[in-house]
């Protein structure tokens, strides 16, 4: 595999996965269904002992 | 399960002595030596144990956690963090009066100033990260952490690779990488000690009780695991003989700097920001006693904080040989990451919303608390500092070491005393803390500490930066290097003034911490809480 070939892969297809991942974790975190799922999971530190 | 141990720790031994008998330099044969000391001691110490791995500091524990080798995590942290400061005070002083060299090798600025960065960073800052990391995995997940004599193993045997670098320092075995500056035989040692970390954390989330695995430990794992990958490209290097300590790296050239500053600046991403992010994300919410301000935005924090900072590094290489481009994603890079750490910063800060008189109250949640503002000020200074006209300015200036002091002192310094004094008391079953008042004395000498070390460190950086680049009318340089040197001499009695006051507060808290393990209580004024208004 040449320099070129790496780069522009890297460019192209590494900045879209890179985005879509990114994407995806903004919506794994900020869907309208996961609030009391998040608001439970910060309790988890104060419910032990 | 103790066979195992045993034989592993005999060949350990064995391989040892080996090493010792056909060493090629006094280096080997004495680090070679170390090692039979740690296996031997180790499998004697476990024999006497008969067994008992540990167990929870509090009687009426539900859980079977396993306290015992958290105590012996704070101990060492406490310790290596005195150590480490102390040995800071002593450079600091010999830049400003150089005949503190003694003139003997083995204290010179060059050897002693590694011993200062690796005591701070990887003794205390390492200590404290294995140590909280196992008390926040055992309580998040509900569950005793994983493997039997493994985790004992990790302290210890990070430690041992603490000594082995340390002593390698002083006697000057030096692979001379920044912050990796341990030989290919240490590095192989942290190697095998890393794994067993990454093994005993991924094995107690395994076992948790509870469903969801909460934040601090995400943080945790991307340490262990950035940190594992770092440390291994970083080092990978050809002994000139298996029974000496020399090798050679197999980078070369600008290679070898764009990959030592990808490790230097993760080092400092993931080591000394994601792993005590995770100590941030569970000691603010306890301390304070409310849950983390936004669980969403610690998600976002978390993952946007570990996207962007694994392509920061080449901001250390800029107007060098390092191609344009790559200075250019260094530096733009470095300026995206003001959205996740100012948000991580904002997120810890808000959970005392609503709670912002335990301030006055709680000298502990103080200090956490300053270490978010610490925090803060040194990730806004970094982007800045990164950015390529700045830098021009800053490198290679006291600039540079301000601002990675008002990091480390500021953010990580603070956060792990903050840690400390939350588990002093828990590891000992203590109803709280020696003394609060002395707490809040820590809190004042460190503070104003960092505050002088930081100033005066600006003042001088800046100076030395812009006598660099004076010009005469005629074209020439107008100050010698030696004028600058000179011109630095009062900032640098104002610094190790600064080092000195923050290490004299690392000694109260050693002291706290020494009467909490006893079982005193000081006998002094309490902090009262305000009176809550009456209900209408």
């Amino acid at each position: 595999m040449s320099y070129e070939t790496l780069a522009v892969f890297a460019r192209t297809w590494g900045l879209f996965y890179l985005i879509i991942l990114f994407v995806a974790v903004l919506f794994y975190a900020l869907r309208p269904g996961a609030k009391k799922q998040f608001d439970d999971a910060a309790q988890i530190p104060l419910r032990e002992d | 399960m103790n066979v195992i141990t045993m034989l592993a720790l005999g060949l350990g031994a064995v391989l040892g002595l080996f090493l010792s008998m056909n060493a090629v330099d006094s280096g080997i044969y004495f680090h070679g030596m170390l090692l039979v000391v740690f296996c031997v001691g180790f499998a004697f110490w476990i024999w006497k144990r008969n067994g008992n791995t540990g167990g929870p500091a509090d009687p009426n524990s539900v859980v079977d956690y396993n306290d015992d080798i958290i105590r012996l995590g704070l101990i060492l942290s406490v310790f290596w963090g005195v150590i480490g400061f102390l040995v800071g005070l002593t450079i600091a002083l010999q830049l400003a009066f150089p005949v503190l060299n003694l003139d003997l090798p083995w204290t010179t600025f060059g050897r002693l100033r590694p011993l200062h960065t690796s005591a701070v960073i990887f003794a205390f800052g390492g200590n404290v990260l294995i140590c909280t990391s196992f008390w926040v995995v055992q309580r998040t997940c509900r569950a005793r952490i994983a493997g039997g004599w493994a985790p004992w193993f990790v302290v210890l045997g990070y430690n041992l690779f603490i000594v082995l670098a340390a002593t390698g320092y002083v006697l000057g075995i030096t692979q001379s990488k920044e912050y990796a500056e341990p030989e290919w035989y240490v590095d192989i040692w942290l190697t095998i000690v890393w794994v067993v970390y990454l093994l005993v954390f991924l094995g107690t989330l395994r076992r948790r009780k509870e469903p969801h695995i909460y934040v601090a430990n995400w943080f945790y794992l991307a340490f262990i695991i950035t940190v594992a990958m770092l440390h291994i490209v970083n080092n990978l290097a050809m002994p000139v003989s298996f029974f000496g300590a020399k090798s050679y790296i197999l980078w070369s050239g600008v290679q070898d700097a764009l990959i030592q500053w990808w490790y230097g600046h993760n080092a400092v991403g993931f080591f000394l920001t994601a792993g005590f992010l995770g100590i941030m994300y569970y000691f603010v919410p306890k301390q304070a006693e409310r849950p983390i301000y936004s669980y969403r935005l610690s998600i976002v924090h978390f993952w946007s904080l570990i996207f962007l900072y694994i392509w920061a590094g080449p901001h250390h290489l800029h107007y060098t040989a390092l191609p344009d481009w790559a200075q250019t994603i260094g530096m733009t890079f470095s300026i995206m990451l003001w959205m996740p750490s100012w948000g991580g910063m904002i997120n810890g800060l808000m959970t005392l919303s609503g709670a912002w008189d335990k301030l006055r109250t709680d000298p502990v949640l103080r200090i956490l608390t300053i270490s978010l503002a610490f925090y803060g000020m040194s990730t806004f200074e970094g982007p800045l500092m990164a950015i390529k006209s700045v830098n021009a300015l800053s490198h290679y200036t006291d600039w540079t070491i301000g601002h990675v002091h008002s990091g480390a002192l500021g953010w990580v310094g603070m956060v792990s005393f903050g840690a400390i004094y939350f588990l002093a008391p828990k590891l000992y079953n203590r109803e709280r803390l020696y003394s609060l008042r002395l707490v809040s004395t820590h809190f004042w000498l460190a503070t104003i500490g960092i505050v002088l070390y930081a100033s005066s460190m600006w003042v001088s950086g800046i100076m030395q930066g812009l006598m660099w680049r004076a010009y005469d009318s005629l074209g020439f340089l107008e100050y010698s290097f030696a004028e600058t040197v000179a011109a630095m001499f009062p900032f640098y009695v104002i610094r190790a003034l600064g080092g000195g006051v923050f290490v004299l507060g690392s000694i109260v808290m050693a002291y706290n911490v020494y009467r909490t393990a006893r079982g005193d209580i000081r006998d002094e004024k309490p902090y009262i809480t305000a009176p809550q208004p009456a209900q209408a």
